[in-house]
């Protein structure tokens, strides 16, 4: 451990006045660590690398640390680093962004993001809510849930993330809870190697409102719910679908090869100047 | 010519022309297209690849527009410099997509949220275009903001022959970089312009770019000892300059009783208006406005003084003629003339207006 907490001042900004915004109990630092954990295995230059959030808790993560960073607007973080990587090919660029940022407002962006296989490890950090504005329901809070803009109980259905970025092109999908952080740092290093549209999900916890509303106060609690409940892969491929009902399946979902677009931007280029010259 | 290298666009008419250039032309010079989902991606796009170092552009109509003022209002407050051109259509709503209009005047000014300042140029002819656009990058390079060129259906479908000036003669502004070691960066230190230098993503000054109300540093901050001069070197930045967005084309204004008030596609109506009413002898003349945000004061107050009467004609129902009301108080009398129903003001309604009413 002595070990970890080195690492984290390395990545912290010292010009940064704390304390962070987040509640005491909040997922996103496990993320926060898991993330720096899995820049640093890899060894990338901090000049190198772009970090860019949306709007919401997980907007606020790239504040803290040490890299070319960017808070964008609410759901548009993803078209940014669509500008960012083409403009620039050689920065490693990664999203956070909260699962109504990705999903909701974002959810446009987010599928055409995977359909165009843009180079950027993208990661939705999902605790079912939105957290920042008082625990409204978002498009994967559970069927039925009395929130505070659903107080009769939530009549909408909620979204498989991971599904989504794997229909829409994705070549990289993975998720974790927070809970199993050595394996979310493990899902995170993947995702950053993988050349391509790379997701992760982040299964977290809201201890402030999502927790009250289904009963949950402790973060300890939710996080054991996770450990509870969380299925690795391998195993789920044994189960049926009545026993993987409710059930957090984790690991590596999807992992396939598919030519990016600035690299198949660039042999259009070379074919403008082909056609160019043919004229 | 201006140096732009990225473009992101969503199709709409009646701007897609350009995207469609865009599409063709920038592969072949090196630069990246790329269409987007919709505006909001567009204009995310471009603000991405101006951080990475890139001088950016989109081009968009009304509802487009409306669209991307979120972004606009990103680029303000984190003083990121790109180009928008609207190709202003009929409104409002989906209106009138390939006939002209004037609408977007006011939008261009205040359609995005939040208190800030815009610098909005309008072209009346091709190589205005060329030219405005060319200085649309050097100003928003100059004071990092966005620059937004307003044209309307008419002036985008034009076609007329131009002179390109060479390489040589045009004037490319960059956006400034720091000088200083990375360590002694401080991303938004107020200088003596206004305008603190600005790093490429990826150059080694590693900073914090935020749309929040930030401190020196971009860290976000809501201390109104921070905030205030935050606002005030934004707006100041600018308005400190006035003096120097004051671009127009006056014609036969020296004796002028009435003096037309124009821009765009109707400032070419008013010209031919101008010259046939003075063959009859009439004294009238024509300022025609090539900057409409920051509205251009100095420049209007002189005309203003020297009239006896301004004609404002609008494809609109009184948008900036507005402005000339604020600043004319009382100096002399606003006629205004306005057309909404998607055709273009004829030389012949502002000849005849300028004859109802001349002294």
């Amino acid at each position: 451990m002595k070990q970890s907490e080195h690492l984290i001042y390395k990545y912290l900004r010292s010009s940064k006045r704390f304390p962070h915004i987040w509640c005491p109990g909040c997922g996103i630092g496990i993320l926060l660590g898991a993330l720096i954990r899995a820049i640093d295995d890899i060894g990338y230059s901090k000049d190198d690398i772009v970090l860019i959030s949306g709007i919401g808790c997980s907007g606020r993560l790239p504040t803290y640390v040490d890299f070319n960073t960017l808070h964008t607007t609410h759901g548009r973080a993803l078209t940014f680093a669509t500008g960012i990587k083409l403009a620039r090919p050689s920065l490693k660029v990664i999203v956070v962004m909260g699962d109504g940022d990705a999903t909701a407002i974002g959810g446009n962006h987010f599928i055409h993001a995977a359909r165009r296989n843009v180079d950027v490890t993208t990661i939705v950090i999902n605790n079912q809510t939105y957290g920042m504005t008082g625990g409204q329901f978002s498009p994967t809070t559970p069927f039925g849930l009395e929130t505070s803009s659903s107080p009769y109980g939530n009549l909408e259905h909620p979204f498989d993330i991971c599904g989504l970025a794997g229909e829409a092109g994705a070549t990289f999908v993975a998720r974790s809870t927070v809970y199993h952080a050595r394996l979310l740092e493990e899902m995170i290093g993947k995702a950053l190697h993988k050349e391509g549209f790379s997701v992760v999900e982040v299964i977290s916890h809201c201890p402030t409102y999502f927790g009250r509303q289904i009963g949950m106060e402790s973060p300890v609690e939710m996080m054991k719910w996770q450990r509870d409940n969380a299925v690795r892969v391998e195993r789920a491929k044994e189960l049926g679908e009545e026993e993987l009902r409710d059930k957090i399946v984790i690991g590596v979902l999807v992992d396939r090869e598919a030519s990016t677009y600035h690299k198949e931007y660039e042999r259009l280029r070379a074919k403008s100047r082909l056609e160019d010259n043919a004229l | 010519m201006a140096g732009c290298g990225f473009y992101a666009g969503y199709p709409i008419t009646p701007a897609t022309e350009i995207m469609e250039q865009m599409s063709r032309q920038l592969p072949e010079a090196g630069g990246v297209f790329i269409q987007m989902e919709d505006e909001l991606g567009s204009l995310g796009a471009v603000i991405g690849a101006s951080l990475a170092g890139v001088k950016s552009m989109t081009a968009t109509s009304g509802p487009g527009f409306s669209l991307m003022q979120e972004h606009i209002s990103f680029a303000c407050m984190a003083e990121v410099p790109c180009v928008i051109v609207n190709v202003m259509r009929g409104g409002p709503s989906t209106g009138l997509p390939t006939l002209p209009s004037q609408g977007d005047v006011m939008q261009a000014r205040w359609g995005a949220h939040g208190d800030h300042p815009i610098i909005v140029l309008c072209p009346s002819s091709v190589y205005e275009f060329f030219d405005l656009t060319i200085k649309a990058f050097n100003l928003s390079e100059r004071y990092r903001t966005p620059v937004i060129l307003v044209t309307d259906e008419v002036i985008a479908h034009t076609r007329e022959s131009v002179t390109i000036p060479s390489k040589e003669e045009i004037i490319v502004e960059d956006r400034r970089k720091p000088t200083v070691p990375p360590e002694w960066y401080t991303p938004y230190e107020d200088r003596e312009t206004g305008v603190p230098p600005m790093p490429a993503f990826g150059d080694g000054y590693r900073y914090h770019v935020t749309g929040l109300a930030h401190d020196l540093h971009g860290y976000p901050t809501t201390r109104s000892d921070e905030v205030g001069p935050l606002m005030t070197r934004l707006f100041n930045k600018i308005s400190k300059d006035f003096h120097l967005l004051q671009w127009f084309d006056s014609y036969q204004t020296t004796d002028s009783l009435i003096t037309v008030i124009a821009y765009g596609s109707v400032a070419r109506s008013a010209l031919r208006a101008v010259r046939e009413a003075r063959e009859k002898g009439l004294k009238v003349g024509l300022l025609k406005l090539k900057v409409l945000w920051p509205f251009m004061r100095r420049t209007v107050t002189r005309f203003l003084e020297s009239s006896t009467k301004v004609v404002v004609p609008e494809m609109n129902m009184g948008q900036l003629s507005r402005e000339v009301k604020r600043v004319n108080q009382g100096k002399c009398e606003i006629v205004t003339l306005n057309k909404v129903d998607g055709t273009l003001i004829s030389p012949a309604e502002i000849l005849k207006n300028l004859e109802d009413i001349y002294p």
